[in-house]
């Protein structure tokens, strides 16, 4: 299996090199990609200069322009694909059907990869996208199953990718509309969810407020770990009982199934992150590279010093235990 | 839609909520006598498991509708990720006798080639999707909630063959997970939810720890805790090309809904007195419509801050 | 991880000018060294970032661009756009882009204000820097520097390990 790995700037990028990815996903510095974060991305010159990079080493490189494009400004879109292309990118991908039919039109030859943004959670909705633009690839939403995993797989028509490792959306990827609500933007238009933007610590009393926009989204003793308040990982009221309504504040780490996603035919392995660091870059890619290198029995010794990375989260091997729905 | 409407049309959006089956029907037959409804989408939505709920009605509201001169959409669920969520959405894409609205690509899939709608959650953001969409078959396109208004315009504008329309009314969809919070919130799971979404059938209201009603849990969809209306907007969207405004159920008096907007359609009514109509059909929640004006979803922008034509 | 009391009460009486000339100079060397960094900022380099340390009895208010540090007792309301307090080693870690993106909200042993997203804009525009302090400010120390550098790792690495970052 191939491992995907994230990377929100060059010094990230050689990191992953370095520690072992296949591939290395990244994203131009604007709204094109869904981790439009300031001062993270690349501009067209680093893009070029790590695609070759990692060229040099055998490692490809696939480019995230995976936010729908704003009616009217279809062209930034547009361009990114162009310049993707003309960079020497392995794969774009793509979650907007407009973009992919571009794509497909105007670079037959370029690999397209379905974003996990593009929803596609079923083999009609895999196939639908094979059809119509000739995706290679599709990452799959992390609501699905183990099981269902492993169906979806042996029935596509193209390779599947999973997401193992990093943040996790409790909501369906790419129809939530959830950010946009309370801040005005949305990771489909902006390619922002719970943007910093909006985001403020209020203390109160003795506690600590996280606030998104408007609203409180979580209160915290003092001393406690602080959250970012991302909207669906706050806690909330419902009919006088307070609770984390949609998720804990948990993170994924499905790397316990590893033996079981190389025997469903998945073709990659996915890590988030590209907010995060060179550091998480370097520590996730090396220990899951290794793990991956080891006997299975061998690897829950080497894939238990990440949860440090995780540290003040606790984690959940999310929708690939059904339980967790 | 097919012959070329000088005069907007209305439509009642699927019913999001988890009513019980003979509510359902009764809410339907009330829509089909009595509504100036045009059209309307019928079908489960949100969670496969309702399905059988409102399966045994079907057929006769279906009949009620169309012997009262109104025509029937039916909507395909939402999020397919079960082997018999994706047989239905075959078999209700696979019949000709209605027009289906595709709530996913899989629909999508298996209506090409063939006249269908597409609704809201599918993503279409641009005028290049949306003619992609149009080119495969797509008469109807409902676009996404979240859009701003001049993102609506340059679409209308640019795909002309396509019969537009907006959620004008009703609690916004704004999320959909595999997970059910509304089981969770009652400490119950997925699997074994005993059907909990069915004593909320507004919706369970969320509130932030400030006490401030923010969101509503729809079974395994969230929606807004503000009532969308673009009531003040409907003259602009019009003018932007605008030509079908969707209403979608909520537990009020949705005749009365109806004809409101219908009143406001046809120049018999002016939009604030409308939406002070609406505020007094409708109380529990306030409205928003900060979507449209590109701001913060939930907010409300007053109808002097006028969206440029 | 909070520096060694000693070091700590050495500190103390140092006048605040003397703190500053020695700021000043490794800020200038540092934006010299990188000058991506402004860059990548784009807007949010004309913000005044606060760095309040916990265990010194100082704290520096920064903006990049156009340059300026100094240095206060302690950061007032109105001094900084955006300003995070923590121990010094942890702020130098920030610097040095050694602190994940997303644990610098909730590990809590820094604490973020104001302006969040010129708080991140300025992490992630640091992480693609390499900013390494040993090897960026021996050069201040003239003929001394291979010495100093030794001496930075040496602490750097004893205080910040095992934690490197997060």
């Amino acid at each position: 299996m191939e491992l995907i790995c994230p990377a929100g700037n060059s010094a990230a990028y050689r990191e992953a090199v370095e520690a072992g990815a296949d591939a290395v996903y990244c994203g131009f510095r604007n709204e094109t990609n869904a981790r439009n974060f300031p001062g993270l991305n690349f501009s067209r010159d680093e893009m070029a200069a790590a695609i070759a990079f990692g060229h040099s080493r055998g490692v490809m490189s696939f480019v995230a322009i995976n936010t729908f494009m704003r009616a009217g400004s279809e062209q930034l879109w547009f361009e990114a694909v162009d310049d993707a292309v003309t960079a020497g990118a392995d794969a774009v991908i793509l979650a907007d059907m407009g973009l992919m039919a571009y794509t497909a039109r105007r670079h037959p030859a370029q690999r397209i990869h379905v974003s996990v943004q593009a929803a596609a959670a079923s083999v009609d909705s895999v196939a639908f996208l094979v059809e119509a633009f000739g995706a290679k690839r599709v990452v799959l939403p992390r609501v699905l199953s183990l099981a269902e995993v492993r169906n979806l797989t042996h029935q596509a028509p193209c390779e599947t990718e999973v997401f193992v490792f990093g943040g996790l959306c409790v909501m369906a990827e790419g129809r939530c509309s959830l950010s946009s609500y309370a801040t005005g933007l949305s990771p489909n238009m902006n390619g922002v969810c719970s943007p910093a933007s909006h985001v403020r610590y209020v203390p109160q009393g003795t506690e600590l407020v996280s606030r998104l926009g408007d609203y409180t989204i979580d209160r915290f003793a003092a001393g406690r770990p602080a959250g970012y308040p991302t909207l669906c990982k706050g806690r909330f009221s419902a009919d006088g009982r307070v609770a984390h309504s949609f998720e804990d504040p948990v993170s994924l780490d499905a790397l316990g199934h590893l033996e079981e996603l190389r025997k469903a035919g998945v073709k990659a392995l996915k890590i988030e992150g590209r907010q995060r660091g060179k550091a998480y870059v370097a520590e996730v890619v090396s220990t899951i590279r290794r793990a991956l290198e080891a006997r299975p029995e061998a690897r829950p010794a080497i894939l238990s010093r990440l949860s440090r990375v995780s540290e003040g989260q606790r984690t959940t091997a999310g929708a690939y235990d059904k339980r967790w729905r | 839609m097919t012959a070329p409407h000088t005069r907007p049309t209305l439509t009642l959006g699927p019913v999001l909520f988890h009513w019980d089956g003979p509510a359902w029907r009764d809410f339907h037959f009330r829509i089909a006598d009595e509504a100036v409804i045009d059209e309307v989408y019928v079908g489960e939505t949100v969670c496969s498991k309702r399905q059988p709920f409102i399966e045994p009605h079907l057929p006769e509201v279906i009949d009620r509708f169309t012997s009262a001169g109104k025509r029937v959409i039916l909507s395909s669920l939402t999020l397919i990720t079960l082997e018999r969520e994706l047989r239905a959405t075959r078999d209700l894409a696979g019949q000709d006798d209605f027009l289906v609205e595709a709530n996913d690509l899989a629909a999508l899939r298996h209506l090409a080639g063939r006249p269908h709608a597409v609704g809201p959650i599918v993503n279409v953001y641009n005028a290049p999707t949306a003619a992609l969409l149009a080119q495969r078959g797509a008469q109807v396109i409902c676009l996404p909630p979240e859009l701003p208004a001049n993102s609506i315009r340059q679409i209308a504008s640019a795909t002309p063959q396509v019969a537009f329309e907006v959620f004008a009314f009703g609690r916004v969809p704004l999320a959909i997970s595999a997970r059910c919070a509304h089981a969770r919130a009652r400490g119950l799971h997925k699997d074994n939810c005993q059907f909990v979404c069915g004593q909320d059938p507004d919706g369970l209201r969320l509130d932030t720890l400030d006490a401030e009603p923010f969101l509503a849990i729809n079974g395994v969809q969230t929606v807004s805790h503000a009532c969308q209306s673009l009531v003040e907007d409907l003259d602009d969207l019009v003018a932007m090309g605008v030509r079908r405004f969707r209403l979608s159920p909520q537990r009020c008096d949705m005749v009365a809904v109806a004809q409101i907007h219908r009143d406001v359609l046809d120049g018999r009514l002016k939009a604030m007195e409308a939406r002070a109509s609406l505020a007094a059909l409708y109380p529990e929640a306030p409205f928003s419509n900060g979507f449209l004006h590109g701001v913060v979803g939930a907010a409300w922008v007053e109808g002097r801050h006028r969206l440029p034509r | 991880m909070q520096i060694p009391a000693a070091i700590r009460l050495a500190l103390v009486p140092a006048p605040l000018f003397l703190v500053e000339a020695g700021a000043r100079k490794a800020f200038e060397v540092v934006l010299a060294r990188h000058p991506s960094l402004v860059d990548r900022l784009g807007a949010y380099a004309e913000r005044t970032f606060g760095f309040a340390s916990s265990d010194l009895p100082f704290a520096f208010v920064v903006t990049p661009r156009p340059a300026t540090i100094r240095v206060v007792r302690s950061i007032e309301p109105g001094m900084a756009d955006a300003c995070a307090e923590g121990p010094i080693v942890r702020l130098l870690a920030l610097l040095e882009g050694r602190v994940d993106g997303d644990a610098l909200f909730f590990a809590r042993d820094i604490v973020v204000s104001g302006d969040m997203e010129a708080m991140l804009a300025l992490r992630n525009a640091l992480d693609d820097c390499e900013v390494d302090l040993p090897t960026d400010l021996a050069g201040i120390a003239g003929p001394a520097g291979p010495l100093v550098k030794r001496a930075f790792e040496r602490i750097r690495t004893r205080l910040l390990d095992p934690t490197t970052w997060n």
